[in-house]
């Protein structure tokens, strides 16, 4: 049996309190006793619940939609059709404004482009009769032509699905609108860094592959559910399980033809997101159906509509071929993506450009070049999902780096470290040549891969001896890297507000959504460090439109980097701000006190290295009547006759909460701060995996990994290292098990967990997962980000480890027991 | 619409006696939550992920797949049933120390066939809890926190009985 065993060994910094430790979650009692904290547990009187009436049909026009059976259903409160909801074009995709994503929906439209496409909506008085109802619904369809693969898509004559996007803001620019209508072309891009023919021509070998990865599903254990009521004011809230408040607040007032002043979002828990969530999905369904019956509204999705009619992840056909010499260096890469991203465009344009982005830069090269296509089919609609395109394109780079090393008989563990990026390098492929002179956006201020490539090879055992055959079972070992970044270089903004409490505790009201990731442990840990006090001082408020400050939400890696930078900017204002106060009652400059464990220090210089002086405690007395003389300003504190047992010798918080709130000094200690920045530092990860195959039932089990991850900072390492495990497994699943699949009128066949395998503990292997440290400067704390890069290694490392254990390459996931067979058969033992 | 006639049924809930009218159709689960048990979640429906795990009569069993009414007369256990007042039971505890909730919402049920698992097996070795977790799906830890929290909760409850 296997045991699992996780790397805590970071060092804790002397002068870090609270940073750096494995505190509890801040929300762990309630996630561990079943309390009432998520969406679907929140109720209100006269509630109804929603559903929506899915097209059966690929592609059709809807001619007629007869609701009066459905209407006369006592206890049913509305149906609405095309013809009931506000008409505008928009999208869905959580992105900011203009988003670079097609306006190509309608909030409910009088075409289905895929089976699962939304027809008409129901309110009633229960779950049984609104799903009562459903079936009541007469539709006529005029069934169309439907097109299903991306390549026969594009062809001429080929169904057209959408209508060119002339709505779309960027219409005209080739930037986010529809590219090409006429053959199902979303999007389009064709990059060339130096000049790649040139360097191809320079190539000793040339290394080429066709790679493609498959539909898979999100499976957040909680589904998308929302509850829309007016509030007392006649505005719209909605109590959602989002990823993105503020993107939703702004596409829902698109969508409805409301003032954005009329909307409020507000994010209980979330369980799970995984990207599913940063789209707008049930919001406006639930906000329909509210404004049309004046009463709650409960919408959620049940599995099978979240496998079905939910987001996936974008299936690619990837094209890659790399330029060599025969000394090990690298000198260009050719990518071709095509993205297929269903019957809508949502994401689809930002993931698959992001295949090629988001990884080419892991290396050193001459030449660059990456193509993309994104295409429309009448298939369920793909989204945003951990990685973002960048599992995709690591699948193709990795297996085929690993191609090019076996080609050069060069061990793939030293090829890759004769050519990754090195701290100091600018990213080549994020750059723009404005008058022949190149513009570098990014640049590589931490990089710890060669820390996670080497303690993770000496942790796995890479190059020890294997025993490789036994009986029908075949051993191998695999190795990939990866990058990803931290946050969307140049499109961030996030943080939050800092309330000063009487009793010296800080409301910290954020933006930032946890969605499961317990990232409202992280921003309390990072507000409370900055701040010098415990972490028992931070109370968080998760988003709330009407009352964090505005913060794009919580994908691309951004939270810890981008939130957890403005939540430190806006500790250090506050501090700030209690200082001055300090400093006029101690009579002493503010440059020269400090704030630790709740107590005023002086700033003290003389303190032993990694101790930034806090030795000497400064004020003598707080109790009024009590204070030495030279104190001046002291006897203004009114608190402290009214605190037993206090030591007075100590200046609390608690003493300035008082001063401010009722003594001299009065206020509200607040401050905010938020962080933008051009750049998105990249977290680095190097993933190793042995596999064992049978080569009987082509079965393969994955015994050991090793996952080593370079975040710049661990600050809390039990999060950090359970992003890493989470997302491990979750490409555990991508690589060997996972596919959603269609049938030949576009049905997905297996919309549960019957026929859709997930990881469960009996298919683990044993794990071990190294967190690196190699700070980055303009980090909260030296951190960058940790949870999507982990989910780019387990699928290259495990088709690498195949090939090492079968000597077949296989290049298409998941990796089935079917496929392994058929590669067997091709090249028999 | 066809007619349905409730039925009435008592069982208790986390100890507490309980007067319910169902419906034929509704499940152990629907039932919980339409009495403000609302712990146990919804996760699949089918009886594949084991989220809406409870203790009926002293046996693991999925709320999702069986009958409200089949509960007649039963002793169902929830995890809100598990603290004590304010104090959270060892497995909640193990649970939350280890950090082996994330999003949380299977949390419920890996706590609950922990729980059932214990009951049986008080010094299970890692294999036995992989094997009891078997059913449980988790989307966000890898399992690796819900073991680890499984058998440091079996050593908190040993060391609470010497």
């Amino acid at each position: 049996m296997t045991t699992t065993t996780s790397d805590k060994a970071v060092v804790i910094r002397p002068d870090l309190a609270v940073v750096g430790r494995a505190e509890q979650r801040v929300d762990a009692r309630p996630l561990v006793s079943g309390a009432p904290v998520y969406a679907a547990e929140f109720e209100m009187p006269n509630m109804l619940y929603g559903r929506i009436l899915h097209s059966p049909h690929a592609h059709a026009n809807i001619l007629n939609i007869d609701a009066s059976k459905a209407l006369a259903l006592p206890g049913v409160h509305a149906v609405l059709t095309w013809r009931d909801v506000p008409r505008v074009r928009h999208t869905t995709a959580g992105q900011p404004y203009p988003e670079l994503s097609p306006y190509d929906m309608y909030l409910l439209d009088k075409r289905v482009r895929y089976v699962g496409d939304w027809v008409a909506f129901v309110a009633a008085e229960t779950p049984a009769l609104a799903e009562e109802a459903l079936g009541l619904i007469e539709v006529t369809y005029e069934v169309l032509p439907a097109v299903f693969d991306p390549l026969e898509a594009m062809k001429d004559g080929a169904p057209q699905i959408h209508e060119p996007d002339t709505h779309h803001p960027n219409y005209g620019t080739h930037n986010g609108e529809i590219y090409d209508a006429t053959h199902n072309i979303v999007g389009h891009e064709d990059l060339e860094r130096g000049d790649v023919d040139a360097a191809m021509a320079e190539a000793e070998v040339i290394v080429e592959g066709e790679y493609r990865v498959q539909r898979v599903s999100h499976c957040a254990l909680e589904p998308h559910i929302c509850v829309a009521y007016l509030d007392g004011y006649e505005r719209l809230n909605v109590v959602s399980s989002t990823q993105v408040p503020y993107h939703t607040r702004r596409q829902l007032a698109e969508a409805m033809a409301l003032p954005i002043s009329k909307i409020r979002i507000i994010k209980p828990r979330v369980g799970g997101g995984f990207g599913s969530k940063q789209e707008m999905l049930l919001e406006p369904v639930a906000g329909a159906l509210a404004l049309a019956t004046r009463q709650p509204v409960r919408v959620e999705y049940s599995r099978a509509e979240e496998m079905s009619a939910g987001r996936f992840r974008h299936p690619m056909l990837i094209r890659l071929r790399t330029g060599l010499k025969r000394d090990g260096t690298i000198l260009a890469f050719d990518m071709h993506a095509i993205g297929n991203t269903g019957a809508y465009g949502t994401h689809g344009f930002t993931v698959t450009r992001a295949a090629g982005h988001k990884t080419l830069c892991l290396y050193r090269a001459k030449a660059y070049r990456f193509k993309a296509d994104v295409v429309y089919t009448n298939t369920p609609i793909a989204g945003a999902f951990r990685g973002y395109g960048a599992p995709q394109g690591f699948f193709a780079l990795e297996s085929n780096i690993d191609e090019c090393a076996h080609a050069l008989g060069l061990d793939p563990v030293e090829f890759r470290k004769q050519n990754h990026v090195q701290k100091g390098d600018y990213d080549p492929i994020d750059t723009e040549t404005i008058d022949d002179i190149v513009i570098h956006h990014r640049r590589f201020n931490s990089c710890g891969l060669r820390e996670c490539v080497e303690r993770g090879a000496a942790a796995f055992g890479w190059g020890t001896p294997l025993k490789r055959v036994e009986g029908h079972i075949r051993r191998g070992r695999g190795v990939a890297t990866a990058m990803q970044g931290s946050g969307v270089a140049g499109f961030e903004l996030g943080g939050a507000s800092i309330k000063m409490n009487e009793d010296g505790s800080f409301n910290v009201m954020t933006g930032a959504t946890d969605i499961g990731q317990g990232s409202d442990t992280i921003l309390a840990q990072i507000a409370a460090e900055a701040l010098g006090v415990g972490l028992d001082k931070i109370l968080m408020h998760g988003s709330d439109t009407d009352i964090s400050v505005f913060d794009y939400g919580s994908y691309a890696s951004s939270t810890t980097y981008i939130s957890g930078k403005g939540v430190q900017l806006a500790a250090l204002e506050v501090k700030r701000q209690i200082l001055v106060v300090a400093a006029d009652l101690l009579n002493t400059p503010a440059d020269q006190l400090d704030i630790h464990d709740s107590v005023i220090w002086a700033a003290n210089g003389d303190g032993p290295a990694g101790t930034p002086g806090l030795q000497t405690l400064v004020a003598p007395a707080t109790v009024p009547g009590n204070d030495p003389a030279g104190s001046a300003g002291l006897q203004t504190l009114v608190a402290p006759a009214s605190l037993p047992g206090k030591a007075p010798t100590k200046l609390t918080l608690a003493d300035i909460a008082i001063e401010t709130l009722y003594g001299n000094h009065r206020q509200q200690i607040m401050g905010k701060g938020d962080f933008s920045i051009k750049d998105s530092p990249a977290p680095f990860y190097a993933q190793f995996a042995e596999v064992e195959v049978d080569t009987e039932t082509g079965q393969v089990r994955v015994t050991r990994m090793v996952n080593a991850l370079d975040l710049g900072r661990a600050i809390n390492p039990t999060l950090a290292s359970g992003q890493v495990e989470g997302a491990v497994t979750m490409a555990l699943g991508y690589a060997l098990s996972e596919e959603i699949k269609l049938d030949e009128v576009g049905r997905v066949r297996n919309p549960g967990f019957v026929d859709y395998k997930v990881f469960s503990t009996l298919d683990m292997p044993q794990m071990t997962t190294i967190l690196v440290e190699d700070p980055e400067p303009t980090g909260p704390f030296g951190a960058k980000s940790a949870g999507e890069v982990p989910i780019n290694g387990p699928a290259p490392a495990i088709a690498n480890a195949i090939y090492d254990a079968l000597g077949v390459r296989i290049r298409d996931l998941p990796i089935t027991p079917e496929k392994i067979l058929a590669a067997l058969d091709k090249k028999p033992y | 619409m066809p007619e349905h006639t409730d039925i009435e049924m008592r069982l208790t809930v986390n100890g507490r006696a309980q007067h319910w009218r169902v419906q034929p159709g509704e499940t152990l689960l629907e039932a919980l939550h339409h009495h403000n048990f609302k712990g146990t979640k919804l996760v699949c429906g089918t009886g594949d992920c084991c989220a809406c795990g409870v203790m009926l009569n002293g046996e693991s069993v999925n709320a999702c797949c069986m009958l409200a009414a089949q509960a007649e007369g039963a002793e169902v256990l929830t995890v809100e049933g598990l603290a004590r007042g304010a104090k959270l039971h060892p497995i909640q505890e193990a649970f939350a120390q280890a950090g082996a909730a994330q999003c949380g919402f299977c949390t419920p049920g890996l706590i609950m066939r922990t729980y059932a698992l214990l009951q049986e097996q008080p010094d299970p070795t890692e294999a036995e809890v992989r094997a009891a977790l078997g059913g449980n799906i988790c989307r966000c830890t890898g399992y690796v926190k819900p073991v680890e929290a499984a058998l440091r909760a079996a050593k908190m409850m040993q060391q609470a009985s010497e």
